[in-house]
């Protein structure tokens, strides 16, 4: 249809002659984007496949039941008889990625309204800036600031060790905040501006036009930055596993030492040989990070849904 | 009603208003009239301190109304923003329910009784003349409803924390003729309560519901008189090359 008519109109203008050459150009370019969306789509599925096929061949080989990994709370991949129960990894993964988020998010939101309704200048050229700059520090960075200073903090504060949940959380929580202050901010500042001006017109002072106007209307979109700073913690291995303790228990209090998917990934892979009990074991947490992320970008979709009504 | 004395504006170094000196009287409307960008929006939201927010703002000179100086120290500008309502060019609801939207603004100032919530949403609504139309959907979003309907709910909006004065700037101008009839109309019914000062492109509209017209010409006051006055003996020459359509 839209081929047509641009050869219609191409025929009729006087750069007619030029159209086997705009043709070839377009031709190539066009080759070029399918290629590379091809390429795109072609390595996704074969991610999804290959952690599929490795992540559910103990529970087709009748070697682990799901239920048994889903809520067994013994994690015994080599003993005799082996036992495979992810539950205080998926427990651990959880607490910690929640409690951040619960840490992160006012704080996030604070600094979002304060760059965009109260100091709309320092915010940009100040904090925002600063904050984005979090969003660029190596993870190991994170779990060695976490090592040196939260846990010897929490040490002489509190019961325990330091390592712990809490400590996982904490250093989980300034990661993800730049995800949550960010997409706030931009919420925040594409707020249509007559809807502030419609309630200060009608007498209300600048916190009554944040918390009933301000607030209100771009929750949902406050929302998925929450949800995407969550995935993001769900899925951060290095920094948390630094500082969680790696126990493969379900702890009792913030201050025991847990473990997360990511951490018992990365600290095991490494032992194991490629088509072992253990190693597909291994992918079948790989398999649950993976399940985590799309019922993630399932909500941040919804949620955006709700944002455009 | 309105005094205005020796009222300079500037927004940064750029002078948006010249030594205005106008009264505008009580129980009537005035229409701002002039070219583009010649201050009348500039004046009106000085009336309910609205350029207060935009940095770089300087005003000199008296405003006063109802006998109080708006720009004195002591006002509280909220005080003074729930007796000088305003309603803006494009339609700007509230993205919550019809009802929400028209209680918003007295339950600011502290109304929280259903039963007075309820009587004066419809009291608005009627006075808006939209109450017919929306009765029965005052849950439902005002989002949904049309322009005409939305700016018409803007004005029950305006007018629900009961102010003396309502500032409409260019307010029909995103509607389409029914719509703007309806509520030129609707501010001529309006004025037998309220002091209503209008902005408008739309000379036609200046003559058919204004009592008295002002014109602006680079941020002075060029002629301010009765509208019939105005438009049919114009006194300064460049009121009357603007009426008749020769520059702006
Ligand atoms: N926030 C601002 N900062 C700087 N200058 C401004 C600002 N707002 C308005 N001005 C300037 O002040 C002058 C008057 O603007 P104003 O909006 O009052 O004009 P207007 O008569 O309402 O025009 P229009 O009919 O187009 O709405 C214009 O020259 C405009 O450029
Ligand atoms: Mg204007």
């Amino acid at each position: 249809m839209q081929a047509t008519t641009s050869k219609v109109r191409s025929d009729a203008s006087p750069l007619a002659g030029k159209r086997p050459k705009h043709a070839r150009e377009e031709l190539r370019g066009r080759i070029y984007i399918y290629f590379c969306v091809l390429l795109m789509i072609v390595t996704i599925f074969s991610i999804v496949y290959f952690i599929a096929s490795r992540g559910l061949a103990p529970f087709f080989s009748g070697d682990v039941g799901i239920g048994d990994m889903l809520l067994g709370q013994t994690w015994r991949p080599e003993g005799a008889p082996a036992a495979f129960g992810a539950f205080p990894f998926l427990f651990g993964s959880f607490a910690t990625s929640l409690l951040a988020a619960i840490i992160s998010a006012p704080l996030g939101f604070c600094a979002s309204i304060f760059m965009t309704e109260i100091m709309p200048k320092f915010g940009r050229t100040a904090l925002q800036p600063a904050i984005e700059l979090l969003a660029g520090i190596p993870s190991v960075v994170y779990g060695f600031v976490g090592l040196s200073v939260v846990v010897p903090f929490l040490r002489n504060n509190f019961p325990g060790q330091g390592i712990g949940i809490l400590a996982g959380a904490i250093v989980l929580s300034i990661m993800i905040l730049p995800t949550i202050t960010t997409i706030a901010t931009d919420s925040l500042r594409s707020l249509p501006h007559g809807l502030k001006e419609g309630s200060y017109a009608l007498g209300a002072t600048r916190w009554q036009t944040i918390s009933r106007i301000v607030l209100p209307t771009t929750l949902p979109s406050l929302l998925t930055g929450v949800v995407l700073g969550i995935a993001r913690a769900f899925g951060e291995a290095l920094a948390v596993q630094m500082v969680i303790g790696n126990a493969p228990v379900i702890p009792h209090s913030l201050f025991e030492s847990a473990t997360t998917l990511t951490s018992v990934i990365t600290l095991e892979m490494g032992n194991t040989t490629s088509g072992s009990l253990h190693n597909n074991a291994l992918w079948s947490l790989a398999l649950m990070l993976l399940i985590m992320t799309f019922l993630f970008v399932f909500v941040v979709r919804m949620l955006e849904r709700r944002t455009k009504r | 009603m309105i005094e205005i004395e020796n009222l300079e504006l500037y927004y940064g170094s750029f002078q948006a208003l010249r030594h205005v000196n106008l009264s505008v009287p009580e129980r009537s409307v005035t229409a701002f009239i002039g070219p583009s960008g010649c201050g009348k929006s500039t004046l009106l939201r000085t009336l309910n301190r609205m350029n207060d927010a935009i940095a770089g703002v300087r005003i000199e000179g008296k405003v006063e109304i109802q006998g109080r100086n708006i720009y004195a120290q002591d006002m509280q500008i909220e005080e003074l923003r729930k007796r000088v309502g305003m309603v803006f060019q494009q339609p700007n609801p509230f993205p919550k329910s019809i009802y929400d939207n028209v209680a918003y603004g007295p339950r600011l100032h502290g109304k929280t009784k259903k039963a007075d919530l309820d009587a004066l949403v419809e009291k608005s609504l009627r006075s808006a003349s939209l109450w017919n139309e929306v009765k029965d959907v005052l849950k439902k979003s005002a989002m949904s409803l049309s322009g005409g309907q939305q700016q018409r709910l803007c004005i029950a909006r305006a007018l629900a924390v009961e102010p003396d004065v309502l500032l409409m700037d260019e307010s029909t101008s995103a509607l389409d003729p029914i719509s703007t009839t309806k509520i030129e109309e609707l501010t001529r019914e309006l004025c037998k309560d309220y002091t209503i000062v209008m902005v408008t492109h739309n000379m036609h509209q200046a003559a058919r519901i204004s009592d008295r017209t002002v014109f602006f010409l680079n941020g002075e006051v060029v002629e301010a008189a009765d509208t019939q006055a105005l438009f049919s003996s114009p006194k300064d020459q460049r009121t009357e090359d603007y009426i008749s359509g020769r520059f702006g």
